[in-house]
């Protein structure tokens, strides 16, 4: 770290792993509602967790992505940040539009939380994931716009490489394909149609530029190797994602009543779309391979090589399973779609955040790697975590089976609800597993107590020592 | 990836690629426009289904339920309930009026809503309208 500005990003991170912590817990309560129906009703209906559950996600995602940029920016540009304090304050508008959303969620009739937030003059809410009022959606805008001024200025003023250039076009898109949010016509066809402009445009589109570039630049500086070579692989995957990614937005246009060339379009391209994942996962093994020297912070390769497993398994393996019109025809809309949607934004996303963090963490705390009892810890909860998401994602695909099965594919299909209480049994193991996957965001949160400086700068330098005496492909190089 | 195969190539196939893409999207999405009249019947969508969308949507239902496969799969699909019910709105409008305050012991229940008779209506018409959209035959049976 060789900026002072960048220590913001510290800020950024914390607020993301506390929301992610709530957005744990509102997971397990909805798990558990799905097997004991009347938990906590009508306290906290499931629809309210729901919601709680995922515009916490995506905030969480939003200030990890903020944080990365303002830790990533200066670095990349080799200057200060355009507005330190400029960073400070959109922090606090953000964080207090996310908490009092929640907050209005949680203790105001939904209904009444649209009246009194001016639903009238605009009706957006009441969408999924964009259930935010009015004045969120607004205050989000213009947290974006000031966060992207704040960016943009700061690469404009200095070196401009192709990792910033990245994400700053992935931070863009984010900011403009949320306008959509705004856009809620009348005719839900065409709600539904440019709804997926926000959702699918985000996950298969221009976040994905962010994760490459985040990515991208935790790799330059674990693996030591060529900035050229980095960059190539860099525009490949972007190139990739969006050209599978663009057109592949028809896999959620078979059955919402657009024409039925879309069926043809959707299949073709979006079952194209694992390949930028997959090309993610050869970057991160390549480049750890072709290493230059052993960075002390191992936590963070871990994390930089799983993100690029989890992504391909979650967003390319598990997307592909269902995105060819015949089989979405008997899929769609199922805990099949689920399992899917939590491996892939957990594997892509939540984890590219932590690698990220994992990374540049210690750097704001005055240490070049965590002490190893710390990493030791840190991987411990990397791996509960990942183990926990891959059984989650098992036991939903068998409920979805089970779903297909006898609700769908079938003569004699049963009514939703019998089918729900016969596949119980999965249901709760997936609450077991949830109950491991909060166990170790606890041990990997826990990981950030552990060691002193001291400690830290010692094993750091055993590691740096070692590296300088080994031999590499060419020439060896310490930063 | 080898020597001949440049940073700059691959940085034109990245702009490129992505600016032909959005153009052929876009155009589509032209196009889409254009025919979805005869698909969504939007003829049909009256000052009432739009109130409904607006009650639908206030309401949160998205928050437990599927429309046309979206949403969330806590609760039955609702594109086509106005079939499953019988082809009738009385049914509908009775089953959100009736739901108990305190729900049903041990069970998923739905949450009482406390509707007016018109935003009751309102909603049954606009499941009503939903239900008659061109959707290339889904769900695949009645059960959804
Ligand atoms: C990291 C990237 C991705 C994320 C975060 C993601 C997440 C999601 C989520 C949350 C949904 C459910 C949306 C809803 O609530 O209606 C969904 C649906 C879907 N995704 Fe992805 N996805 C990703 C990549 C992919 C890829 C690469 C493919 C295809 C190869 C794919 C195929 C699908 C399909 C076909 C559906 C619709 C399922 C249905 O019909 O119910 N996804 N995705
Ligand atoms: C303890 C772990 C978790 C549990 C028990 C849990 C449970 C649930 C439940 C019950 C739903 C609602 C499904 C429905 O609509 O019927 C849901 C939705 C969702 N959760 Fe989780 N969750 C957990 C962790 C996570 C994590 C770590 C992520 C991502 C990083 C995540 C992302 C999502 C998303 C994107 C949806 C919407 C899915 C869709 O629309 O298809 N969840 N979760
Ligand atoms: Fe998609």
């Amino acid at each position: 770290m060789k900026y002072e500005s960048q220590k913001i990003a510290r800020l950024y991170f914390i607020a993301a792993l506390g929301l992610f912590a709530g957005q744990i817990l509102f997971g397990l309560i909805m798990g558990l509602q799905y097997v004991i129906g009347d938990f906590l009703f009508p306290a906290i209906p499931f629809n309210v967790a729901r919601m709680v559950h995922t515009n916490l996600l995506i905030i969480w995602l939003l200030f990890g992505f903020m944080g990365a940029a303002y830790f990533m920016i200066p670095e990349e540009s080799e200057t200060e940040l355009f507005s330190p304090k400029l960073a400070i304050v959109l922090f606090w508008v953000f964080l207090a539009a996310g908490v009092l959303t929640v907050l209005g969620y949680l203790l105001v009739p939904y209904a009444r939380l649209a009246e009194m937030t001016g639903n009238d003059l605009l009706p957006t809410m009441g969408r999924e994931f964009l259930e935010q009022p009015l004045i969120t959606k607004v205050g989000i805008v213009i947290v974006a716009l000031g966060f992207v001024f704040n960016v943009g200025m700061t690469v404009l003023r200095g070196r401009k490489t192709v990792i910033s250039s990245i994400l700053m076009i992935g931070l863009i898109g984010l900011a403009v394909m949320f306008l959509f949010s705004f856009y809620n016509p009348e005719n839900l066809v065409r709600d539904k149609f440019y709804w997926w402009w926000v959702v699918h445009l985000w996950v298969e589109g221009v976040w994905e530029l962010i994760l490459g570039s985040l990515l991208a630049f935790v790799l330059i500086k674990v693996t030591g190797v060529d900035r050229e070579v980095i960059e190539k692989w860099l525009y490949m995957i972007v190139a990739m994602a969006l050209i599978t990614g663009i057109l592949g937005t028809g896999h959620h246009y078979f059955w919402i009543g657009a024409p039925e060339y879309w069926q043809w379009l959707g299949s073709v391209f979006s079952a194209m779309e694992p390949i930028p994942f997959f090309m993610m996962t050869l970057f991160a093994f390549n480049m750890v391979n072709k290493r230059r020297r052993d960075h002390p912070n191992k936590a963070a390769v871990l994390w930089a090589m799983g993100t690029g497993v989890m992504a391909f398994l979650g967003a390319g393996v598990w997307g592909f399973l269902h995105t060819l019109a015949p089989v979405n025809y008997y899929t769609h809309g199922t805990q099949l779609t689920a399992a899917h949607g939590h491996m892939a934004f957990y594997g892509a996303y939540a984890m590219v955040v932590m690698c990220i963090i994992s990374y540049a963490m210690p750097l704001m705390r005055g240490r070049i790697a965590n002490s190893n009892r710390s990493q030791v810890t840190e991987m411990w909860g990397f791996w509960l975590m990942t183990v926990s998401m891959v059984f989650i994602t098992l036991f939903l695909t068998a409920a979805g089976v089970v779903q297909v099965w006898l609700q769908r594919y079938t003569d004699t299909p049963l009514p939703f609800m019998i089918v729900q209480d016969k596949m119980a049994i999965f249901f709760w193991m997936r609450e077991v597993a949830g109950v491991f996957f909060l166990g170790g965001l606890c041990v990997y949160l826990w990981s950030f107590f552990i060691g002193t400086d001291a400690e830290a700068a010692r094993d750091s330098a055993k590691v740096l020592v070692k590296s300088s005496t080994k031999e590499y492909s060419k020439e060896t190089a310490i930063a | 990836m080898n020597e001949t195969f440049t940073k700059a190539m691959a940085r034109n196939i990245f702009y490129g690629g992505s600016l032909f893409f959005i153009l052929v999207f876009l155009g589509l999405t032209y196009h889409t426009e254009k025919v979805l009249p005869e698909r969504d019947h939007r003829e049909n969508i009256t000052e009432q289904v739009v109130h409904g969308k607006k009650v639908w949507e206030e309401n949160n239902c998205i928050g437990c339920h599927t429309l046309l496969g979206e949403g969330a799969y806590f609760a039955p699909e609702l594109g086509n309930v106005y079939k499953r019910f019988g082809n009738s709105k009385a049914a509908i409008m009775a089953f959100i009026k009736y739901r108990p305050v305190d729900g049903i012991k041990g069970r998923r229940s739905m949450p009482q809503f406390n509707l007016s008779d018109e935003e009751l209506e309102a909603v049954a018409e606009f499941l009503k309208w939903t239900s008659e959209i061109d959707t290339s035959n889904w769900p695949p049976n009645i059960q959804g």
